[in-house]
């Protein structure tokens, strides 16, 4: 047996390290760290409540939004104010374009550059995927990133600049859109669908939505160009299915709140393949494995108190557990929860893998495109954005929102108009946590497990494939 | 890691980062950023965002700079410097090298020709640094205001410059690329910083300069409470007439600014933002905000806001309060309220 470390670990959001036991060429056990701790629960207690709508968002740039929505949730209950409805359309709007814009960044910059590396260059595909993908080079990125920007002009218009914004509030959002916005924020919804049906998919969005099946998607995929038929070659060639188990519970905590309910709704999917409601309640964070402290595995009861030095511990993260259990969360899961057609057919056929957690990301991409045209129309322009709300009053309170990496959860405990305790689990704190005291590993300490790594040792390519396939945040994951 | 000998060899670090500021940057650019860097002549040698290279292969890259083996013009770093627990830096480890981001930088910044921080973590300290900094976190060259940081206040790069702070929270993509082309041109020298280090070109302007509610301000009109047009200085604690940045004289992501998205501008270009408190509300003493702009006489401020008050329009004294324009203005001109 060798053991190899694997770090810097690039193209992810932050810094990760991965170290595995190698036991003829396969790995059979594996260590996730996060590397990065910053403290943001320590710096919130004791602070007014608003303050966590400037801090939290400030954990991570590239959900930020989400972390303003799960901040605005948690407080929202503390002042007893319902938000204005277009405030929440609002909302949603931009929460979609940032989701659908963390989605491309992963396609195109994080995730499929590793098709183009030398270590592929004896398969007959690898010279499309290279002129295609090459990390800064291809031609892909020369149209995904302008694309990536002219959809954040969606922020521009509603929440005044991306990343790090104070347009959502507990009453709504703070820019009452006008007439000529609506129409400019019409024009991006239309850029962004014009650039997935001629980049991405070469068709329209509604025949992509139409594919029910595996052998639906085999067929539409032949002879049609567009980067999602090109990955889903790559996928058939190297067997993507195949790669990265997870570990068979996935969770969403549902996303887009409207008066109509969750645009994707919340619960768990059980390994048969059964949905049932989120057990929200049965959260806890272990504790046994991070270089931290242990206060309370219950996130509305414990805090968070740095211990560099314990001993066993391996990561900054903590180990988020459902009912004991690791989950899996993120666009595989929102789907799957949600009981999407394609989705949940091929979860009945290979389970969560590689390829089907990328091809979750694109299908709800397309969602996301239809949805954002919808919550635009659906502004009542002459309505308010933002309701005024008074003081936060003492008690527990919950924020639950879906980022584009999985469920995210505040938990803010306010004593005498302070901040007493935050406490924050972020979707790779899920996909990415250490072992629990149980000794159970975390959802991609599983996953890499059986990975095969030839004689190519840290190097593996495939190894590179299963850890960006879950999209990681890692500055969310410890924060 | 191609890239002619001629071009300038950019090396990105992230520290105690949240990204965003690479987030930012990757809205720069016509046809991307990674284009617009070629086209500007500098060759992108690694990033831990966007580059191929991965594990052992950055490792080997870094070995060689420290080693001087392979050469470092431009060295960036985005996110604060964690220095805890007691100096070691474990807080932030640079994964597969069993070092830290902090050792790490104490190595490769003096072998740099420049040393710019990106956003106000890498500049000051920024969030990280606020309350009891659990990481002791502190910028390149700054901790707060106070000279320092991590490099020490007498560091100077290859080419004789201190750290250049490109603030913000997160800074907009034209000051950080503006900034390194000033750089790369020559045209950028410790002359064109002021005396936290930042590029008078932008730091020359205050982030009130352009503002979409000057009008308001003007009458002192304001908004009493969130998305009303009035302007956001005296209740809901705008500082933007303090704050230093170009903020309102650019687009931010096709149009927007704090300003116009209907909240304060919290200061996220100064050293010690982060330890403010209550950001959307404007602290008062009798009645009078405390922050007022730093450049005028207090009582003169007063008698002008009083003096303007009472001279407000009606239009502009309803539309402050209100979420959308009200009292649209008239050709015949608004007649005096009383």
């Amino acid at each position: 047996m060798t053991r190899i470390t694997v770090g810097p670990f690039n193209r992810v959001e932050g810094d990760l390290e991965v170290r595995l036991d190698i036991e003829s060429g396969r790995v059979a056990r594996a260590e996730v760290t996060a590397p990065l701790y910053r403290g943001f629960e320590q710096i919130l207690e004791g602070r007014p409540p608003l303050d966590a709508l400037v801090i939290a968002p400030r954990i991570c740039g590239i959900c930020s939004v989400s972390q303003s929505i799960a901040a605005a949730a948690a407080l929202r209950q503390a002042m007893g104010v319902t938000p204005a409805a277009n405030g929440v359309l609002a909302s949603n709007i931009a929460h979609a374009a940032e989701n659908a814009a963390d989605h491309l960044t992963h396609f195109y910059i994080f995730f499929m550059p590793d098709f183009a590396r030398d270590a592929y260059a004896s398969h007959a595909w690898h010279g499309a995927a290279a002129e295609r993908f090459t990390a800064t080079k291809g031609s892909a990125a020369r149209e995904a990133l302008p694309a990536r920007a002219r959809l954040l002009e969606i922020m521009g218009v509603i929440a005044g600049k991306w990343p790090h914004s104070l347009a959502f509030q507990p009453g709504g959002t703070t820019r009452a859109i006008e007439l000529g916005e609506r129409v400019r924020l019409n024009a991006i919804a239309a850029s962004l669908r014009g650039f997935l049906e001629r980049v991405v998919f070469a068709d329209k969005l509604e025949n992509v939505l139409a594919l029910s099946t595996p052998e639906e998607l085999d067929m539409w995929r032949e002879g049609r160009g567009g980067d999602f038929a090109h990955f889903l070659r790559l996928a058939d060639a190297l067997a993507l299915a195949r790669l990265g188990p997870g570990p068979g519970l996935l969770m969403s905590f549902g996303a887009y709140h409207d008066i109509h309910g969750a645009r994707f709704r919340a619960g768990l999917r059980t390994r048969d393949g059964t949905i049932q409601a989120l057990p929200s309640d049965r959260i806890t964070e272990d504790v046994s494995h991070a270089w931290m402290r242990d206060t309370s595995l219950d996130p509305a009861e414990s805090r968070t108190e740095p211990d560099a030095d314990k001993p066993d511990a391996y990561s900054w993260c903590k180990a988020p557990r459902l009912a004991g259990e690791p989950v899996e969360v993120g666009a595989l899961a929102r789907q799957a929860v949600d009981d999407q057609t394609l989705i949940t057919a091929l979860l009945s056929e290979s389970g969560s893998n590689v390829r089907n957690r990328v091809i979750a990301r694109l299908i709800e991409t397309a969602q996301l495109a239809l949805s954002i045209e919808n919550w635009i129309k659906a502004l009542r322009l002459n309505e308010p954005f933002c309701e005024a709300s008074g003081d936060a009053m003492d008690g527990n309170y919950v924020g639950f929102v879906e980022a584009a990496r999985g469920s995210l959860g505040h938990w803010l405990a306010v004593r005498s108009g302070r901040i007493a305790r935050y406490q924050i689990i972020a979707p790779t704190s899920w996909n990415f946590s250490p072992r629990d005291t149980e000794g159970v590993p975390g959802p991609l300490e599983q996953a890499l497990v059986g990975t095969d790594v030839g004689d190519a040792g840290a190097r593996a390519v495939g190894i590179q494939h299963v850890v960006r396939s879950f999209d990681p945040c890692m500055v969310c994951t410890a924060h | 890691m191609a890239g002619g000998e001629d071009m300038t060899r950019m090396l990105w670090l992230q520290g105690a980062s949240c990204g965003g500021c690479t987030m930012s940057i990757l809205e720069s650019g016509a046809s991307g950023w990674f284009d617009e860097l070629r086209q500007s002549g500098i060759d992108l040698i690694w990033h831990p965002s966007v580059s191929e290279e991965t594990g052992e292969e950055v490792v080997e890259l870094l070995d060689a700079i420290r080693d001087g083996r392979e050469r470092l013009d431009l060295l960036v770093l985005e996110g604060s410097v964690a220095r805890g627990p007691h100096l070691s830096g474990r807080f932030n480890m640079l994964a597969g090298t069993n070092r830290s981001i902090y050792h790490w930088l104490l190595d490769l910044a003096p072998l740099a020709d420049y040393v710019v921080a990106v956003g106000s973590c890498a500049a000051y300290g920024g969030i990280p640094a606020a309350g009891i900094n659990p990481t002791d976190a502190v910028g390149l060259q700054f901790e707060g205001s106070d000279g320092g940081g991590a490099l020490g206040a007498g560091f100077r790069s290859k080419r004789g410059l201190p750290v250049i702070n490109v603030a913000g929270c997160a800074p907009h993509p034209g000051w950080v690329m503006e900034s390194l082309l000033a750089l790369t041109s020559g045209d950028l020298t410790t002359e064109g910083l002021d005396a936290v280090g930042r590029p008078t070109f932008i730091a020359n302007h205050l982030a009130h300069h352009g503002c979409s509610r000057n009008e308001f301000y003007e009458f002192k009109a304001s908004a009493e409470t969130m998305s009303e047009r009035g302007c956001l200085m005296e209740h809901l604690g705008c500082r933007a007439t303090q704050a230093v940045g170009d903020c309102n004289q650019r687009s931010w992501n096709g149009g927007g600014s704090c300003t116009k998205g209907g909240y304060a501008c919290i200061a996220c270009t100064s050293p010690g933002f982060e330890n403010a408190q209550n950001y959307l509300q404007t602290a008062k003493l009798a009645g009078i905000p405390v922050g007022l702009p730093t450049d005028m006489p207090k009582a003169w401020f007063v008698a002008l806001a009083a003096l303007s008050k009472s001279a407000t329009p009606r239009r502009v004294r309803v539309n402050a309060t209100s979420d959308h324009v009200v009292v649209p203005p008239s050709r015949s001109g608004d007649k005096r309220s009383s």
